[in-house]
C-alpha cells in the first residue's frame, strides 16, 4: 500500500469530528453517566452484609450467568465486583451498537449516497476515508475508556481502585474497537448500508449468544466471543489485562483485512455480489401493505430467528438452574415466595422481561420505517397515487403489531423448546406463552407512542429509542436491585405482572391497551393533518 | 501531449458490459463533449478517469499518468462535478466549499466569493435545506474556485435553471480562453454543441462517432414543422429529409443539418405560413443514423 493511499486522512478525520461532535459527545456522556450512576446506586441499595450475601448467591445462578457472564469474587463480594459483573456486558452491547453506527455512517452510508465520490475526486487517497473513520472510532473508544474509568475512580467507592476502574473503561473501549473493526470489514462486503449494519448487528447477537452458551457450558467457547473475552477481565477482583490485549489484537487483524479489501475494490461496490431483483412486481407487492412487508421482510426474518435463538439459549440453562437450586439451601429459604410455585419459574419471569424489551426493538423498527421512507421522499410516490395516509400508516402499524406478537411467540417457543430438552420435569409451554404475551400491551404502548411522534413530530423519533433504553435499564436493574417504584412507574413495562410469580393483573393490561389505542388514534390524526416532509 | 488518453478501455459490472473498448484523446486547451443516452457509459468512463473504478483492460491516462495508480497526483490538477450531488446535511454550503478547497490544498478566497455571487448561492444554509440545483451549485463553486488544468464535468447542468445554466456556460467559455481543458458529458447534444470543439458519441459502451462539430454535421438533424400556402409536391424525394409525416397542410420532418439550406430554399417557393424548428435530439440522431446504415438499433 502506497503512502498516497492515505493522503489527507487527517483532514477527513477532523471532518468526522466536526460532523459528529454532538452525536459523539452525547454517546460519551450517556455511557459515562450511566456507568457512574449504577455504580453509585449499588452503594445505596445494599447496605448490610446480609443483603450482599444474598445478592452474591443470586449471581451463582446459571440463568444470571447466561444473561450477564460468570460471577466472580462472590465469596467476598464488593460493590465494584457487583457493578462490573452486572453492567459490563450490557454496556458493552451499547458501546458496540454505537461503534457499528459510527463506522457504517462514515464509510458505507457516505459512499452509497455519493459523497465519497466527491471526496475521492480531490487529492485524497483510496484508503483515506477508511483510515479517518478507523482513527475517529478508535479515538472515541479510547476517550470512552478514559472517561468511564476516571469517572468510576472519582466516585471514591472503596472497592473501586484506579487500576480496576481503568480496566473497566478499557474493557468497554476494547469491545468498541473490536466492533468498529468488524463493521469496517462488513462495509467492504456489501454495497448497501442497511445490509452492512444488519450483518454487524447479527454478528453482535451471535457474539452474545456464544458467550451465553459458553459461560454456562464451556469456557473455551466463551473465549471465542469478544463479549466473552472482556468479561474475563474480572474487574475489581483479579484485574486481568490479557483478555483486552487479545480483543484489541483481533480487532487490529480484522482492520488490516478491511483495509486490504478496501484497496482492492471499486468505489461504491461491495465484494459480495448483489442479487438482481424481479422484473415485475409479484401480486402481493401491489398494495401498500405488501410493499411495506417486502421492504422489511429480511429484517423481520432476521429478528424472528434471533429472538428464537435467544429464547432457546436462555432456555437451555434451566437444567442447570434446577440442579443449582437443589444444592443451595439458604437460597431456597430466602427466595421462595410461595411454596406452590416451583423456583425455576421465577427465572422464566426474569428472563422474559428482558426478552420482551428486546422484542420491542423490531416492532419499533417496523413502525419507524414510515418515517425513514418519508425522509427519503419515497412516501410521496404512494401518496400521489390513490393511497391515503391512513392506509400507509395503517400498513406499517399492522406489521409492527404483528411483529410484536410474532417475536414474543417465537422467543417463548424457543425458550420452551430448549428448556423441555434439558429439564427433568419440564414446565408446560402455556406457562412460557403466558409469561411472554402479557408484555404485549406494554409493547403496544411504545408502538403507540412512536405513532404519535411520527404523527406530530417525526424529527423526535429518537425519543422512542431513548425511552426503550430507559425501560430496559429500569427493568433489567430492577430484576436485581430494589429500585424505587416511581422509576419503574415511568415505563409501561413496570406495570406488567411478572408471570408466573405474580398474579395476572387484567385491569392494568386493559388500561395499557386503551392508552396504546388512544396514542395510535392521536398519531393517525396528526399524520393525516401535517405536511409530508420534502427533501430536495 | 494529450491531457486525457483512453485506449481500448473496458469495464463490466457483473453481466453488464458498461464500456467495451473505448478510444479517445483530449488535447490541451480543448473543450470536449462526451455525448450519449442514459446508461451509455459516460459516468463509468469519468469514474475510471478519476481512479475510483478500476478498468478491466485498456489504458486510461490523465496528464500522461495512470488514472488508477497515480490518482492523488492527478487530482491535484483536476476539478470534478458529478451529475448527482449529495452533501452532508448538517454542514453549510460554505463549509463544504472550504473543505473541498482545503483538501486540494490551494486557496483562492476572492475567486470563491466571486463564484458564490455569480451562481447566486447562499453559503450559510445547511445542505439539508438545499434543493438539487443548489447542491449542484455548491459542487460547481467548489470545483471552479480551485486552480485546475482539467475540468471533468458529468452532466453538470442537469439541475440548473436556465439563468444559472448561462452562468455555467460563461464559466466554461472563460476556461477555454484561459487555455484550460474541459471534458463535459451530456445526454443532450444541443446543450454542449455551443461549447465544444470536439465531440465523441458513446452508445452501449462503444464510441460510435467522434470528431469536430463540423465533421459530425452529417449526424445532426433538425426537426421541423412546416405549413405552406401551396401544396409542396414530392417533399419526400428531397435530399436530407427523413421521417416525414403529413397532417392536413402541415408537414413534420427531420432535416440533415448539412442539407438545411437547400431544403429551406426549396420550400420557400411555396409560400411559408408557419415554420417551427427544434434542435436535434440525441435519440433522433441515433435512431435514424443506425436505421439508415442498417446497423443494430
Ligand atoms: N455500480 C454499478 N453496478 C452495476 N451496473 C452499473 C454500475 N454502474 C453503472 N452500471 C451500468 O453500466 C452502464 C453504464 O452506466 P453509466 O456509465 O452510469 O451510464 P451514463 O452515465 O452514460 O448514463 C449502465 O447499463 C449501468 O446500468
Ligand atoms: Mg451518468
Amino acid at each position: 500500500m502506497k503512502a498516497s493511499f492515505f493522503h489527507n486522512s487527517g483532514r477527513l478525520t477532523r471532518l468526522i469530528f466536526r460532523r459528529d461532535r454532538l452525536r459523539i459527545s452525547l454517546w460519551l456522556l450517556i455511557i459515562t453517566a450511566l456507568t457512574m450512576i449504577t455504580a453509585f446506586a449499588y452503594t445505596n441499595l445494599f447496605t448490610t452484609q446480609q443483603e450482599i450475601m444474598i445478592y452474591a448467591e443470586t449471581m451463582r445462578n446459571p440463568a444470571m450467568t447466561a444473561m450477564m457472564g460468570p460471577g466472580y469474587g462472590l465469596d467476598n463480594y464488593t460493590y465494584g465486583a457487583m457493578m462490573a459483573h452486572t453492567m459490563l456486558v450490557l454496556t458493552a452491547l451499547a458501546v458496540a451498537i454505537m461503534n457499528i453506527f459510527l463506522v457504517a455512517r462514515h464509510t458505507r452510508r457516505d459512499e452509497e449516497s455519493g459523497r465519497i465520490e466527491m471526496i475521492r475526486s480531490l487529492p485524497v487517497g483510496r484508503l483515506s476515508n477508511l483510515t479517518a473513520t478507523t482513527l475517529a472510532s478508535f479515538t472515541v473508544n479510547i476517550l470512552l475508556a478514559l472517561l468511564t474509568g476516571i469517572g468510576l475512580f472519582l466516585l471514591g467507592i472503596e472497592s473501586m481502585d484506579l487500576q480496576g476502574s481503568l480496566l473497566y473503561g478499557a474493557s468497554l473501549g476494547a469491545a468498541g474497537i473490536f466492533f468498529a473493526a468488524v463493521t469496517a470489514l462488513f462495509v467492504q462486503l456489501t454495497a448497501n448500508t442497511r445490509n452492512a449494519i444488519g450483518y454487524a448487528v447479527i454478528f453482535l447477537g451471535i457474539s452474545y449468544l456464544v458467550r451465553a452458551l459458553g459461560d454456562v457450558s464451556s469456557e473455551a467457547l466463551s473465549l471465542l466471543s469478544p463479549l466473552g473475552l472482556i468479561t474475563r477481565t474480572q474487574v475489581f477482583v483479579n484485574n486481568y489485562w490479557w483478555p483486552l490485549l487479545l480483543t484489541v489484537a483481533a480487532a487490529l487483524a480484522i482492520t488490516a483485512l478491511a483495509f486490504k479489501l478496501n484497496s482492492l475494490r471499486d468505489l461504491e461496490a461491495g465484494l459480495l455480489p448483489a442479487r438482481s431483483g424481479r422484473k415485475t412486481a409479484s401480486s402481493w407487492l401491489r398494495n401498500p401493505l405488501g410493499l411495506a412487508l417486502k421492504l422489511q421482510r429480511t429484517s423481520l426474518i432476521a429478528w424472528a430467528a434471533g429472538l428464537f435463538i435467544l429464547g432457546a439459549s436462555y432456555g437451555s440453562v434451566f437444567g442447570d438452574v434446577d440442579a443449582f437450586l437443589e444444592s443451595v439451601e439458604m437460597y431456597r429459604e430466602i427466595f421462595i415466595i410461595a411454596e406452590d410455585i416451583p423456583f425455576v419459574e421465577q427465572f422464566i419471569a426474569t428472563l422474559m422481561s428482558v426478552i420482551a424489551l428486546i422484542a420491542t426493538a423490531p416492532a419499533l423498527i417496523m413502525i419507524l420505517k414510515v418515517k425513514s421512507e418519508e425522509k427519503a421522499s419515497r412516501i410521496e410516490h404512494l401518496l400521489s397515487r390513490a393511497v391515503s395516509r391512513k392506509q400507509v400508516m395503517g400498513s406499517y402499524l399492522l406489521i409492527s403489531l404483528a411483529a410484536s406478537l410474532l417475536m414474543l411467540l417465537l422467543s417463548a417457543a424457543g425458550m420452551w423448546t430448549a428448556a423441555a430438552a434439558v429439564m427433568a420435569d419440564p414446565v408446560p409451554l402455556s406457562l412460557f406463552l403466558k409469561s411472554a404475551l402479557v408484555y404485549l400491551p406494554a409493547i403496544w404502548a411504545l408502538i403507540g407512542l412512536t405513532v404519535l411522534i411520527i404523527g406530530y413530530k417525526p424529527g423526535a423519533a429518537l425519543f422512542s429509542w431513548i425511552y426503550l433504553g430507559y425501560s430496559f435499564l429500569v427493568i433489567y436493574l430492577g430484576e436485581m436491585l430494589q429500585i424505587p417504584d416511581w422509576l419503574s412507574g415511568l415505563t409501561p413495562y413496570g406495570y406488567v405482572p411478572k408471570i408466573p410469580i405474580e398474579e395476572i393483573n387484567i385491569p392494568a393490561l386493559i388500561i395499557l391497551t386503551i392508552i396504546s389505542i388512544i396514542l395510535m388514534a392521536a398519531g393517525f390524526r396528526g399524520y393525516r393533518q401535517r405536511d409530508i416532509q420534502l427533501s430536495g | 501531449m494529450a491531457v486525457i488518453e483512453i485506449k481500448d478501455l473496458a469495464k463490466s459490472f457483473g453481466e453488464v458490459q458498461a464500456l467495451d473498448g473505448i478510444n479517445l484523446e483530449v488535447q490541451e486547451g480543448e473543450v470536449y463533449g462526451y455525448i450519449g443516452p442514459n446508461g451509455a457509459g459516460k459516468t463509468t468512463t469519468i469514474r475510471i478517469l478519476l481512479g475510483i473504478l478500476q478498468a478491466d483492460r485498456g489504458k486510461a491516462a490523465v496528464f500522461g499518468r495512470d488514472a488508477w495508480q497515480d490518482a492523488v497526483e492527478i487530482h491535484k490538477r483536476i476539478a470534478y462535478v458529478p451529475g448527482e450531488v449529495n452533501l452532508w446535511p448538517n454542514l453549510t454550503g460554505g463549509e463544504i466549499i472550504d473543505l473541498f478547497v482545503q483538501l486540494r490544498g490551494n486557496n483562492h478566497k476572492s475567486r470563491r466569493e466571486e463564484l458564490i455571487a455569480r451562481f447566486d448561492l447562499d453559503p450559510s444554509k445547511k445542505c439539508r435545506s438545499y434543493s438539487k440545483g443548489n447542491r449542484q451549485k455548491v459542487a460547481l463553486v467548489a470545483a471552479f474556485a480551485a486552480e485546475a488544468d482539467l475540468y471533468l464535468l458529468d452532466e453538470p447542468s442537469s439541475g440548473l435553471d436556465p439563468l444559472m445554466e448561462k452562468v455555467f456556460q460563461e464559466c466554461i467559455t472563460e476556461f477555454k480562453e484561459e487555455g484550460k481543458t474541459v471534458f463535459l458529458s451530456s445526454h443532450i447534444l444541443s446543450e454542449v454543441e455551443k461549447l465544444c470543439d470536439k465531440l465523441s458519441i458513446i452508445r452501449q459502451g462503444k464510441i460510435i462517432e467522434s470528431g469536430s462539430l463540423n465533421e459530425l454535421q452529417h449526424l445532426t438533424r433538425t426537426r421541423m414543422v412546416l405549413e405552406t400556402k401551396e401544396e409542396i409536391p414530392s417533399l419526400q424525394d428531397l435530399r436530407g429529409i427523413h421521417d416525414l409525416k403529413k397532417q392536413n397542410n402541415s408537414h413534420s420532418f427531420l432535416v440533415d443539418t448539412a442539407e438545411l439550406d437547400k431544403v429551406i430554399q426549396h420550400v420557400s417557393k411555396f409560400g411559408v405560413k408557419k415554420l417551427e424548428s427544434s434542435p436535434p435530439k440525441l435519440e433522433d440522431v441515433f435512431m435514424e443514423h443506425y436505421r439508415d446504415e442498417g446497423g443494430e438499433s
